[in-house]
């Protein structure tokens, strides 16, 4: 019994200690965003703001640049990117995992091959591409060069797979073309999987950096995080300027996996099947 | 709907699953494709619903030959050994959907699933998703699944053995009833030869791909064509004895026991090497001096209403069923007489009835 108590004690000082590494960042970024020039210039320094209603940095860093584009810009590349990568993917894993054809398998071991290709690899020659088809300076840069990608497919293939045939062949013979069943019986049960997917793509379409700032110069086509790099000039040394913007930009992506949370824990149980 | 093979044949690679069968599937009635596994049961329902392609020989529903017709042209129903629902559907939503692939109408087709709910008894679970169901339950939301869009043909494959023993008899009686209440030309396959027993018009008995009997069942029981379908049907299992032919008696192979049969032909092959095949409610234990053959009794079960005994037939052993007013000693011989049914000579080395 004691020893168990002391194990727990330990286990848990070290989840705590942990937590409050991980969570330290984003509680000063929060927070700070909130304080007044001298609260945030103080020291020791102000752990917490006087007022949470001080809205002063946020609207402050509205006014500074057209920060409200940006965020436009990188939410419709992010929903553009999530919607169009989530249908590819989506007919590549069925074709992948339901179709047969020649070569099948041997095409998808040379896709899995091709994700040791690292991006930065890339880059280089998707760039000279997107140059050449005078592409540089869009919003559609910033989406079409990843609508295919190898890894989701991967994990949704996989996830096909697990789908008993039985489904299949009675969805055939009740008179279910490959289409209809995919979209009206594969892709519902899929759905846990395929939150995941467009979770990940969302999160790393909002987060990208390298890419945008090597095909984006025009003002008007700046993500976000093209907009936090700029604004670090521009605000100059008022930091929580820059925090209350950061914190802006990490907003979307905490709602967005608030709510998909939801569907991922609660992904449909695999019931409907016995033996 | 009547249905008809004819030279049907599959292969896959070097392996032939069905070999070579013609057969008729009887209009409006019952049939059990019966077979160990590996027999080929499953590989001939699965070309009857168009899932598998055929690599000889046709399929005719009445007149039409629907070989090459693809499934969903065919009008089958299948119900598959997993149930096969679609688990983000309510019961409702399964049941009506094959409606749903051939457009009817919203309410149309709600209205017939409720209905088809109703027959096989699930119209309290209509909202419920099928993993919130029991198997019986799955198995009947199946069931309405298949027959919704009123098939000419209901194939169901291994529709119970998911099932618990108990629930496995609820709903064999079940699908009878379903199948005589909507007259669908039903075919069903089974390892079971008690299911395929207990509701089935006809058996079509299968092994390695070949077609060895088809009869209804109590015909399969008293007159079996071979040794194996002697073997597969009963409980307990027909006993097996093996002996040679001697002046139109049955000799076991040690010589020990003799066997002479009033209903063995008059001109038994001399000396064939045969296997004498027994059930064992066949051999009754006879009262007077008469007899077609004496055992020597091993052990007693009790079973009830009556006993099991195994008997020594010189170095083998037979099980027979024994009255309990018999108070014979473990260890005693016992004079039997054979019934008129349940006696069969096979020969030995190709199993075939003599």
């Amino acid at each position: 019994m004691r020893a168990d108590r002391i194990r727990h004690f330990f286990v848990y000082f070290f989840l705590i200690f942990g937590a409050v590494i991980m969570l330290f960042p984003f509680y000063w970024m929060i927070s700070s965003s909130f304080k007044t020039a001298a609260e945030y210039n103080s020291f020791p320094p102000t752990w917490v703001p006087s007022n949470w209603l001080n809205l002063d940095n946020f609207v402050r860093a509205f006014e500074k640049r057209n920060f409200f584009v940006y965020f436009l810009n990188s939410v419709i590349v992010t929903f553009c990117s999530v919607a169009l990568t989530g249908i590819v993917t989506i007919l590549g894993a069925f074709a992948f995992s339901r179709l047969r054809f020649p070569f099948r398998n041997a095409v998808f071991g040379l896709l899995l091959a091709f994700m040791m290709v690292p991006f930065e690899m890339l880059v280089i020659t998707n760039y000279q591409t997107v140059t050449r088809m005078k592409m540089v300076n869009s919003l559609p840069v910033l989406i079409i060069p990843f609508i295919s990608s190898i890894f989701y497919t991967y994990i949704l293939k996989n996830f096909f797979d697990t789908i008993p045939d039985s489904l299949y062949y009675s969805a055939r013979i009740d008179g279910a073309s490959n289409w209809k069943y995919l979209w009206r019986v594969m892709v519902p049960i899929a759905k846990p999987s395929l939150v995941t997917i467009m979770l990940l793509n969302a999160i790393s379409s909002w987060n990208s950096f390298m890419w945008p700032t090597l095909v984006i110069t025009s003002n008007r086509y700046r993500t976000v995080q093209l907009g936090l790099f700029t604004f670090m000039s521009e605000a100059g040394s008022d930091t929580k300027l820059q925090l209350a913007a950061s914190t802006v930009s990490i907003l979307p992506m905490i709602v967005l996996f608030l709510f998909a949370r939801r569907y991922i824990v609660n992904g449909v149980a695999r019931g409907g099947l016995k033996g | 709907m009547h249905v008809r093979i004819d030279h049907l044949t599959k292969r896959f690679g070097d392996f032939t699953a069905v070999d070579d069968f013609n057969m008729d599937f009887d209009d409006g009635k019952l049939t059990a494709l019966l077979g160990p596994s590996g027999c080929g049961k499953s590989t001939m329902l699965n070309m009857l619903s168009g899932i598998l392609p055929v690599t000889e020989g046709h399929i005719y529903f009445d007149e039409d030959d629907v070989t090459g017709m693809p499934p969903q042209d065919r009008g089958v129903g299948l119900v598959f050994q997993n149930y096969a629902l679609y688990p983000h559907m309510t019961v409702l939503e399964n049941i009506a959907f094959p409606l749903e692939i051939k457009k009817v109408p919203k309410t149309e087709r709600l209205e017939k699933a409720k209905e088809m709910a109703k027959l096989v008894h699930v119209d309290t679970l209509l909202d419920r998703r099928p993993g919130a169901l029991s198997g019986g339950q799955q198995q009947r939301v199946a069931i309405a699944r298949a027959l919704i869009k009123e098939p000419r043909l209901l194939l169901l494959d291994e529709p119970l053995s998911n099932l618990d023993a108990r629930l496995r008899l609820e709903m064999r009686e079940e699908i009878r009833r379903i199948q005589l209440r909507t007259g669908v030309t039903t075919i069903f396959v089974t390892h079971d030869q008690e299911e395929a027993m207990s509701i089935c018009d006809k058996i079509v008995l299968m092994k390695d791909g070949i077609l060895q009997q088809e009869d209804a069942p109590q015909e399969l029981y008293d007159d079996p064509h071979n040794l194996f379908v002697a073997n597969f049907l009963g409980n307990p299992p027909i006993n097996n004895i093996e002996g040679v032919i001697r002046d139109n008696a049955f000799v076991t192979r040690d010589s020990a026991v003799t066997i002479r049969y009033r209903n063995f032909s008059k001109d038994l092959p001399e000396g064939r090497e045969v296997i004498l095949g027994i059930r064992a409610e066949a051999a009754i234990i006879s009262r007077d001096e008469t007899h077609d053959f004496t055992g020597r009794i091993k052990s007693r079960y009790t079973m009830g209403k009556e006993e099991l005994a195994f008997l020594n037939l010189g170095d083998q052993e037979i099980r027979v069923y024994l009255s309990t007013e018999y108070e014979d000693k473990p260890g005693e011989d016992a004079n039997f007489h054979l019934r008129s049914k349940g006696v069969f000579l096979f020969d030995k080395e190709t199993g075939e009835r003599i």
